[in-house]
């Protein structure tokens, strides 16, 4: 166990959403390599069988099985860290019944039957609300899977579960509700109550991933609101993603710049026709200056919802696994991990 | 041109030549989510109705911002009138955001006798269906769009696709409504109604085998509750599927225009591809690509313009020079810091300070170009793959729309494709 303080100590279950193209996969995929140290495990869960993960970590699809797929890398300054374990597992609703049915009820040949005659096709088509119990109990069976002889006595120390769009969120995650309207009682009912249990108490936490842009702001603000009108749901943190550093002081960016001197400063680089680079380079600066005004003002709305914020930066060469590991610093050392 | 043009062979999307065309009725434009679909979908509609289309514009998860720019404020299922559009050419603009239950609620009312259309509408398993978000919204976009067709009320309907997990969700949905409805499952679950016929018994037998199955798994009431549902959808799922079917072949007819959208990242491109290739599997038209949100516009703007020329002095500065020169710049401020305290003068601080400012902007330049070099890389695996794909390429904005003027200017930026970014 680490002795540090994290932001989200208690938290076994992290769910972790965003509007498309905010990187929601690659946050989720970060923050379980930086939640996986001193010998933690931790598990990956990908809800929406696009297989992102996969191609994050640069494997072949992913199997629905739970399977080793990376080594969190522990705190660097501290050789006594061994670092931990990250497991991947990739839900798809087919493969979710399934094991539903193996797990619940010992029937394996009888779900794949009922594959056949189309119960998936039923759970996803009439009933979307179903196949999200399938999805959320998945995750919450393996937060709260017990295994004799881990340290934790849990089979994993944190799930990080990739979960569908911030639209969706509230929806998906309110599965009882989903579901109490089509079973009042029965197994069903049950078994959506049981992943209620996890989902809203304080091991569970729904993070946000977000940009410094006004839409997807607005959603996440709005995502915010949607989980906090939930008794018992815990907003988590929200995670601006692909930031871009401001590269001169508030000040700096405020007075426009010297043509001139910009013109002087580029001659004493060496840089050829620097009169013209000059007027080319304080456009660009202009422009910069008028975004990094933008992104603090959307930055300021979200400090508004009172949630811990972390930043993490525009990767322009694009995510391998050394950018992972890189966020995942980042997440560590902003102690969100 | 774009710098991803100028190296290929794709044409070039000409996107004012399908509005323009009266023979183009339905444009839908389609991609991953949070690639600004619905934004250009709105910004098509209004640039095509100030050319003088009776255009009507079906979009179905607007941001708030986007619709009130359009003038909608509420979900009411009917195309209203946008004001402050530009009506000189003779074109109007209406906007419609679509109500999924309502619009799956009148289809039932349309197709089944006023008591079992209550039945249906009461049933638990058709109020999840018909108010989830996955599958169903796909198929009522289809089916609102097929009416908006038939009642011919608009020569253009622009339609922007439901935010799906992948953007080929919306042509699998009714498919899979369909199957799913015509399928063992429902012929088991509505089977003790049709009991008693010849080998009925043997088949029964298997059959109350999984119905026990079924029992045990989903409670006796929800089984109930989902034969009552099936039973009574049943009889009029015969008018259902026709009109999926009818909208399925409108989208496959020459009239209609699919215009892929995604932005120059991996994931969007590659939704974009599949999308490519599922389009041409089904025989429906593509018109092209909107390459969308590209930050390159370094010396790409239009010819002879200020603004075009100065991009193309930047665009000859490399990253790795520009970050050379950045460096130069940094330790010599330093070292001059170093002399200006000891020296006490002014003059050297200005200087010092000047090139802090330099070396940012050389910086910053390093990283546009960096960025820059990585869009046309990720799109040029795209271009590659589908040479025949016209394509345009649309600036990343630095704000999202809030009115129609911003729509206008997007519109714009479709037809002239890269301009600057320094312009407002």
């Amino acid at each position: 166990m680490t002795a540090r303080d994290t932001d989200w100590d208690g938290v076994r279950l992290h769910v972790v959403t965003g509007k498309g193209g905010t990187g929601k996969t690659t946050v989720a995929a970060a923050l379980a390599l930086a939640l996986a140290h001193s010998g933690r495990r931790v598990l990956l869960i990908e809800a929406e069988g696009r297989q992102g993960i996969a191609r994050l970590f640069d494997r072949p699809p992913l199997p629905y099985e739970e399977r080793k797929i990376a080594i969190g890398p522990g705190e660097a300054s501290d050789g006594r860290d061994p670092g931990g374990d990250v497991y991947a597992l990739a839900i798809d609703p087919e493969g979710a019944l399934l094991d539903y049915l193996h797990m619940f009820y010992g029937m394996r040949s009888a779900g794949v039957a009922l594959t056949r005659l189309g119960m998936v096709d039923f759970a996803t088509t009439i009933a979307p609300g179903l196949s999200d119990v399938l999805v959320t109990g998945k995750a919450t069976e393996a937060t709260r899977r017990r295994q004799p002889g881990s340290a934790s006595g849990f089979a994993y120390d944190a799930v990080v579960l990739d979960a569908p769009p911030t639209g969706r969120i509230g929806r998906f995650l309110n599965v009882s509700a989903e579901v109490s309207g089509l079973a009042k009682v029965g197994p069903i009912r049950s078994h959506a109550d049981t992943v209620a249990n996890v989902i809203k108490s304080p091991q569970t936490a729904v993070h946000f991933v977000c940009t410094l842009e006004e839409m997807p702001v607005q959603e996440t603000l709005d995502g915010i609101a949607d989980i906090r009108a939930v008794p018992g749901m815990q907003v988590g943190g929200i995670f601006i993603n692909m930031a871009r550093p401001a590269l001169l002081s508030q000040q700096d960016l405020k007075a426009p710049p010297d043509l001139a001197a910009m013109s002087e400063a580029l001659h004493a680089a060496g840089l050829h026709d620097p009169g013209s680079l000059a007027a080319a380079l304080t456009a660009e600066l202009g422009e910069h200056a008028r975004r990094v005004e933008l992104a603090d003002r959307e930055r300021t709305e979200l400090e508004a919802a009172g949630q811990p914020i972390y930043e993490l930066p525009l990767i322009a060469e694009g995510i391998d696994l050394a950018a992972l590991h890189r966020l995942a610093a980042e997440l560590r050392d902003q102690e969100a991990a | 041109m774009s710098p991803y043009q100028e190296n290929t062979a794709n044409p070039r999307l000409d996107i004012d030549r399908i509005i323009d065309d009266r023979r183009t009725r339905i444009i839908v434009t389609c991609g991953s989510g949070g690639v600004g679909k619905t934004t250009t979908a709105a910004a098509i509609g209004l640039r095509a109705a100030e050319r003088g289309r009776q255009v009507c514009v079906l979009t179905v998860d607007p941001a708030r911002r986007l619709a009130q720019s359009m003038g909608l404020t509420s979900l009411d299922n009917t195309p209203r009138l946008v004001d402050g559009v530009d009506d000189e050419a003779g074109g109007s603009l209406h906007a419609m955001m679509l109500d999924m239950k309502r619009t799956f609620d009148e289809i039932v009312e349309a197709h089944a006798d006023p008591a079992r259309a209550a039945q249906i509408l009461a049933n638990p398993f058709y109020q999840s269906l018909s108010s989830s978000f996955a599958g169903t919204q796909e198929y009522m976009a289809m089916e609102k769009l097929g009416q908006l067709r038939r009642s011919n009320e608009w020569d253009l309907i622009v339609v922007d696709t439901p935010p799906s997990r992948s953007a080929l969700d919306f042509l699998d949905a009714p498919e899979r409504l369909g199957r799913f409805l015509d399928g063992r499952l429902i012929r088991l679950l509505t089977a003790p109604v049709k009991a008693g016929r010849p080998f009925g018994r043997v088949l029964n037998a298997g059959l109350s085998v999984m119905t026990g199955t079924l029992t045990k798994l989903l409670g006796a009431q929800v089984l109930r509750d989902a034969q009552t549902f099936v039973t009574a959808f049943d009889t009029m799922f015969g008018g259902f599927r026709e009109r999926a079917d009818a909208t399925y072949k409108l989208l496959q007819a020459p009239g209609t225009s699919f215009l892929v959208v995604a932005t120059p990242e991996p994931d969007a491109l590659r939704e974009a591809s599949y999308f490519v290739e599922r389009l041409d599997e089904e025989r429906m038209p593509l018109a092209g690509l909107i390459l969308n949100r590209v930050h390159d516009r370094i010396g790409t703007g239009p010819a002879g313009a200020e603004s075009a020329r100065r991009g193309a002095v930047a665009g000859r500065l490399s990253a790795a020079r520009s970050l050379a020169a950045a460096e130069t710049l940094e330790a010599a401020s330093n070292g001059g810091t170093d002399t200006a305290s000891s020296a006490g003068t002014v003059s050297s601080n200005t200087v010092s300070s000047n090139y802090v400012v330099a070396a940012a902007a050389l910086r910053l330049h390093a990283e546009r170009m960096n960025l820059g070099e990585r869009e046309r890389r990720v799109a040029g695996s795209f271009i590659s793959t589908h040479p025949a794909v016209p394509v345009i390429e649309v600036p990343a904005l630095p704000e999202d729309v809030h009115d129609l003027a911003g729509l206008r200017r997007i519109g714009e930026a479709f037809v002239v494709g890269f301009h600057d970014g320094s312009r407002p």
